[in-house]
Formats: C-alpha cells, sequence, structure tokens
C-alpha cells in the first residue's frame, strides 16, 4: 500500500470526528429524509406507457383499446404478443401497466360478463394508484356506454349488469406503499449529496485554511491526494447506504429483492459519480460556502429530473432528454429496480453502464481540473 | 561538483501583465542563512513558491540539493521545509497529529516520526504542549509547530516566508534563535545519503541552508547574506556590512527641536538626499563626500531659524538606510 495514502485518510478521519456537528449531520440527515420522504408526496400522473396484449382482435376489443386511448392517463406504447413480453417490459420499466383481452372477449362481452386482465407496476405507487383508477374508471365508462348501446338496440332488458370487469394485479409493490418508492430514492440523493458536499468542503477547506500551501510542498501526488482524501467518504457513504437500507427494510418494511452485494457495488460506482461532482466544485470555488451553492445547484435538478419525486413519464419532452444527463436518474432506476423488483444485472444493463460512464467520466473530469489548479 | 544548495538562474514568473518576478539569480551555500527582503509586492513570496516548485517559473532553471526542480520536483520536496507566510497547519488536529501527518507524507516510516517529532517538539519547546490543537496556540507557538513541522522530515533547506510578521518582538527573538541553533549545529545525514549527490559529501554538506524572507530589517542583518528586491528583482546582495558599507559617512544623526523645524532645514539644503524621522531623531543622508559641508551648514541653518541642535554627527549606517536609500532608485 502507498505510504502516503494512509496519512491523508488517517488525518482526513480525525478531522471527521472532530468535527461533531457535522458528523451527527452525516448520519442523522439521511434517516430524518427518510421519514419525511417516507410519510409525503403523492401526486397525480398522466401518459403512463401501456402495453397492450389483444388476443381477441375483434371490432369490440379494439372499441376498448379507443377507450383507454382516449383519456389521457395512458399512452399506448406497446402492443406485444405475449405475456412474456408484458413481463420484460415492465421488468425493464418500459411500460408500467398492461391490459390483456382474451381470446374470448367478444363473444363473452356478446354473451354477458367479458373479463379484461390489468397489470400494474406497482414500484411506483404514485402512478400506479392513478393508473389503477384511471383504469377502472375507463372500464365503468366504457362498460356503461356498450350497456346504453344496447339498451338502445334492444330498447328492452332492464336488468343491467356491467358487461365489462377490471381484474387488477399490481406487481412488485402490491400495496402501493409510498415509502417503498421513496427509499430508493433518499439512497440516491443521500449518496449523492452527501458526497458531493462533503469533499467539495474538505477539499476548498485546504484552500480556505492555507493548509493547501504546505501539502503543495510535500512529495503527495495529486492523485494520491484525491484518493487519500475521498476514501473516508467513500467509507461514510459506504454506511449511509447499509443505514437507510436497514431502516427502509426494518422500519418501512421495504423489500430487498436483488442481491445485496450487486446494490452495495452500485451505489459505490454511483458514489463516485458525487464525489467527482464535489471536487469539481471545489476547484471552482473559493469557499466552503461557494462549494456548498454549487453543489446544490447541480442537486436540485438532479432531484427533480431523476424521477425522484416525479414520473419522468409526466414531463415535457425537453425535460425528459435533460434527465438523460442526471446520473441520479440511472441511478433510481437501477436501486429501484434491484430493491422492489429484484431484477438481475441484464435486466438493467443500459442504466449502470450509462451510471458507470457518467462516474468515470465526471471523476476524470474533476480529477484533472483538480490537477491542473495545484500548479 | 557545486557548493551551492541552492542555484537559481534567470528566474522570471509572470501572471499576466505583471512580472512578479522578473530575472532573479539566487546562490545559497549550505549554512547559509539568505534573506530576502523588500517591500510587499516586491516579488519575496513569489521567488520562494519557484524555489518550492508550488509555481512554475515562466523562465529560469533552479537546482536544489542537486536535483531540477521542473523535473525532479518529488525528490527536492523530500529535501526542503517550508514555512509559508500564512499559518497552514490544521487547525483542528494536535500539535503532534499534525507533525505526524507532515512527517509521514514526507516519508518518514511508523517507527521514525514518533521519536523524530518528539525531538523536533523538544527542539522548538512545543513538547509540553504536544496535545493541544493547533488552532488553540498562541500566534508565537503556531509559527514553531510551523518551524517543527517543516524540520521534522530533517530537510537540508528551510524556506521561511515572513515567518515573524505579526509576531511580538520576544517570541521572533526566539524564532531567531531557534533558526541560528539550526543552522549551527550540523545534521545529522538522511537515511539516503546515497541519492543526495556530491552536495551531501561535501565538507559542509550536512548543514542546514535557510532562505528567509522578511520586511524587518533587524531580522535582514542577521543574515550572513541579504538579497534585496524590487519590481521582481535582486538589486543588491552582499552581506549586511558590505551593504552598509556603501553608505558609509553619508549618514548624519540630527538630535534636536523643534522636529518639524529640523526636518525642514534639512530638506531644504541641496546636498541632502533623504530625510528619515528614526523615533526621537533623523537620520539624513547626504551625497557623496558632502557630510563635513553638511554638518556645519546645517548646524547654523537651523540656530538661525530658531531651532535647537543637541546632537548632529556621523554615524555608521544602519541596513534601513541602505534599504531607503536603494528603494529609491
Amino acid at each position: 500500500m502507498n505510504s502516503r495514502l494512509m496519512p491523508i485518510t488517517r488525518k482526513e478521519f480525525i478531522q471527521i470526528f472532530r468535527d461533531t456537528r457535522t458528523l451527527i449531520m452525516i448520519l442523522v440527515i439521511p434517516i430524518m429524509q427518510l421519514f419525511l420522504l417516507g410519510y409525503s408526496a403523492t401526486n397525480d400522473v398522466r401518459n403512463i406507457p401501456l402495453a397492450v396484449l389483444d388476443r381477441s382482435r375483434s371490432p369490440e376489443s379494439r372499441s376498448l383499446l379507443d377507450s383507454y386511448r382516449a383519456a389521457d392517463y395512458f399512452r399506448i406504447a406497446y402492443s406485444v404478443d405475449s405475456e412474456a413480453e408484458i413481463e420484460d417490459l415492465i421488468s425493464k420499466g418500459n411500460a408500467r401497466a398492461a391490459v390483456i383481452i382474451p381470446p374470448d372477449y367478444a363473444r363473452k362481452l356478446n354473451e354477458g360478463g367479458a373479463q379484461v386482465a390489468f397489470i400494474l407496476d406497482g414500484s411506483d405507487p404514485t402512478s400506479a394508484s392513478t393508473a389503477l383508477s384511471a383504469a377502472q374508471l375507463i372500464s365503468q365508462a366504457h362498460s356503461t356506454e356498450l350497456l346504453t348501446e344496447r339498451f338502445s338496440r334492444t330498447g328492452s332488458n332492464l336488468r343491467v349488469k356491467p358487461p365489462v370487469e377490471v381484474r387488477t394485479t399490481v406487481w412488485y409493490n402490491p400495496d402501493l406503499i409510498s415509502a417503498h418508492f421513496m427509499i430508493p430514492g433518499v439512497i440516491g440523493m443521500i449518496l449523492y449529496a452527501i458526497a458531493a458536499i462533503l469533499t467539495a468542503s474538505s477539499v476548498v477547506r485546504e484552500r480556505e485554511r492555507g493548509t493547501i500551501e504546505q501539502l503543495i510542498v510535500t512529495p503527495i501526488r495529486p492523485w494520491e491526494l484525491i484518493v487519500g482524501k475521498l476514501m473516508p467518504y467513500v467509507i461514510l457513504g459506504f454506511f449511509n447506504t447499509i443505514e437507510v437500507l436497514a431502516v427502509g427494510h426494518w422500519w418501512f418494511g421495504m423489500p430487498i429483492r436483488g442481491d445485496l452485494g450487486l446494490i452495495i457495488i452500485l451505489s459505490i460506482v454511483f458514489l463516485i459519480t458525487g464525489l467527482g461532482i464535489g471536487l469539481f466544485a471545489s476547484t471552482i470555488a473559493n469557499t466552503q460556502q461557494e462549494a456548498m451553492l454549487t453543489v446544490w445547484m447541480t442537486l436540485l435538478p438532479s432531484i427533480f429530473l431523476s424521477g425522484f419525486f416525479f414520473p419522468l413519464e409526466a414531463m415535457p419532452a425537453f425535460l425528459r432528454a435533460l434527465s438523460y444527463l442526471m446520473p441520479l436518474r440511472y441511478y433510481l432506476v437501477i436501486i429501484r429496480s434491484l430493491l422492489l423488483k429484484g431484477v438481475s444485472l441484464d435486466m438493467i444493463q443500459t442504466d449502470v453502464i450509462a451510471m458507470t460512464l457518467f462516474a468515470v467520466g465526471i471523476m476524470t473530469a474533476a480529477a484533472l481540473r483538480f490537477r491542473k489548479r495545484l500548479d | 561538483m557545486t557548493d551551492y544548495l541552492v542555484q537559481a538562474t534567470n528566474l522570471k514568473k509572470y501572471f499576466k501583465t505583471v512580472k512578479a518576478v522578473d530575472g532573479v539569480s539566487l546562490h545559497v551555500k549550505p549554512g547559509e542563512i539568505y534573506g530576502l527582503v523588500g517591500s510587499d509586492g516586491a516579488g519575496k513570496t513569489t521567488t520562494m513558491r519557484l524555489l518550492v516548485g508550488a509555481l512554475k517559473p515562466s523562465a529560469g532553471e533552479i537546482t536544489v540539493c542537486g536535483f531540477d526542480v521542473a523535473k525532479q520536483v518529488e525528490q527536492v520536496r523530500s529535501q526542503i521545509g517550508y514555512l509559508s507566510q500564512r499559518f497552514s497547519m490544521y487547525e483542528d488536529l494536535s500539535v503532534l497529529e499534525n507533525i505526524r501527518f507532515f512527517a509521514e507524507v514526507r516519508g518518514l516510516s511508523q517507527t521514525e516520526w514518533l521519536p523524530r517529532s518528539m525531538e523536533i517538539l523538544e527542539f522548538v519547546g512545543l513538547a509540553d504542549f504536544k496535545d493541544r490543537r493547533a488552532g488553540q496556540l498562541s500566534g508565537g507557538m503556531k509559527q514553531k509547530l510551523g518551524l517543527a513541522s517543516a524540520l521534522v522530515t530533517r530537510p537540508r533547506l528551510l524556506l521561511l516566508d515572513e515567518p515573524t510578521t505579526g509576531v511580538d518582538p520576544v517570541t521572533r527573538q526566539d524564532f531567531w534563535q531557534l533558526v541560528i541553533k539550526l543552522v549551527s549545529t550540523p545534521l545529522h545525514l538522511p537515511q539516503n545519503s546515497e541519492n543526495l549527490g556530491g552536495v551531501a559529501r561535501s565538507a559542509e554538506g550536512g548543514r542546514v541552508s535557510v532562505i528567509i524572507s522578511t520586511p524587518y530589517m533587524d531580522e535582514a542583518s542577521r543574515c550572513h547574506r541579504v538579497g534585496f528586491m524590487k519590481n521582481g528583482k535582486i538589486i543588491a546582495e552582499d552581506t549586511p556590512s558590505v551593504l552598509r558599507s556603501q553608505l558609509n559617512g553619508r549618514i548624519l544623526e540630527l538630535r534636536g527641536s523643534p522636529l518639524n523645524l529640523l526636518r525642514h532645514a534639512a530638506h531644504k539644503d541641496s546636498d541632502v538626499e533623504d530625510v528619515q524621522a528614526f523615533g526621537d531623531r533623523l537620520h539624513i543622508r547626504v551625497s557623496e563626500g558632502k557630510s563635513q559641508a553638511v554638518l556645519k551648514k546645517l548646524k547654523k541653518e537651523i540656530v538661525s531659524a530658531g531651532g535647537q541642535v543637541d546632537e548632529l554627527r556621523v554615524v555608521p549606517p544602519a541596513l534601513e538606510d541602505v534599504f531607503i536609500a536603494l528603494s529609491e532608485h
């Protein structure tokens, strides 16, 4: 092991543990936010991507789908041929809900008592609950429409029975508990914010207090300084992840369905993004306040454009395009899929690759800038 | 084989339009205390920072302990101790933790740092305060901690950038005693003496050199050699006594009253170049070979204007007189 890394990391740890106020903040804020967000925030959703499996392929089934199309809750994003495809689309998060119309739909409809299956991705309860009630509403309206039509044709039968009945199944988060959706988000936000803010202020503090002057004239190489200084924050970030996961799991009953090792490894990859942002901010800022503000400026768009609170589907196309620039977006998809859906790595590989590229890119840019500022 | 520990030739450092250092050449022998003096903004700090490789020169070459600062900065840094103008220890670490940190990042091993740190804390007189946070030390103790951390790896060259600015006179005195003690005691050779090149094996190789910048003339006069900086250049360089001798016979000291009248009378004399107040007396610098003439004229002038002359005589020049004279050119 490099002989200069240990002293730097040790020094950094002493400083962290001596700054009691910051230390308490690091440990308490994640839990506070978890409780705050776990118990709050629900909102209305539109344009939920819907997958449709129409086995009936009849005028009747098309008429039902038209009524889905007419309501702006849903957007028929996929027309598929098998249930396996539905599973795949929902697992990957491409579709949030699916409608399956059985082959005998038209016949049953004429006999009275046709059934339609409605499948819902419940890992985002906000959109799921809206989708659920929307689906029920649309079906009821459609049934009424059909009844009215039939009345006008026959003009007789007064014993009304709704011809269509929607049977819903909620996947992944069957009770639609907001907390289960929020906790993974909190993990992402904490990793990002804590890592970025702490890194930025710890580097800027060296400049602010003049200690960088001494560091520069030691034989420490820039990369040693970066790695040595960031190490404690990686460890703290790791600890925060475990902390939030534990409280989320045992207090809020959030499931951990995916592989815990994978969750931790990918969380550390994401943590590097936060550290990189912090390091980058430290090369822009001259004071700790400036560093804090710089980080906040990146934090807010990250939170709002990553699907943390508001589903990306609900956003205008421009903002949705911007969201691809937010590393947090990818991490949220990853951590939610891993925790709630228990998917395997290949299901989320696009997001994993995107997130890793961001981590490497941001960290490299920051390290280069940091080096340049030292000279 | 060179006898110099520090060799800098034609150093230049430009910041955009400002020529902070503009052609400085510097040679420092082992065991020498070299003083860089000059007013604020003369380029002292920039020169220091160039010497330690914290800044890249716009032009020029520097060799420290036989290593090229541009190419072998790491080797150079393991040979030097640098104390910047600003206190640059960690205020939230204790005295010993600070020393340990800087000892370890500069290559002292697990077993070496503690005895060495205690030795150096003993040397600067901070051993009793080793567990105190650096932020809670007095100004003078902070400077000593800085010195201790610069010395802990037994550097062969110590660069002190205005170490006594803002420090009380007693502490300044203490600090200088330490510096003098340091250069007068032979240094234990570092463990890796075989990589040091020729310098280490030369006769005086075991002695520490010090480059110190200071705005104080009393400190400058303690240095073995002084370089006077102005506008990024060293405009005069020699031992304090040689520098002083340049003005031999040209400084008159005048004591009397009222001071205003004395000053006015002196200024009127065409052979007088400059008048400076030194407490209750004036130092009058006269043109070359004119001191006797001025002595006679001035006394008469003052008396006839109604003033009183208690004493008027030729005095040995102080370093301050020399620097004031140099600053004007």
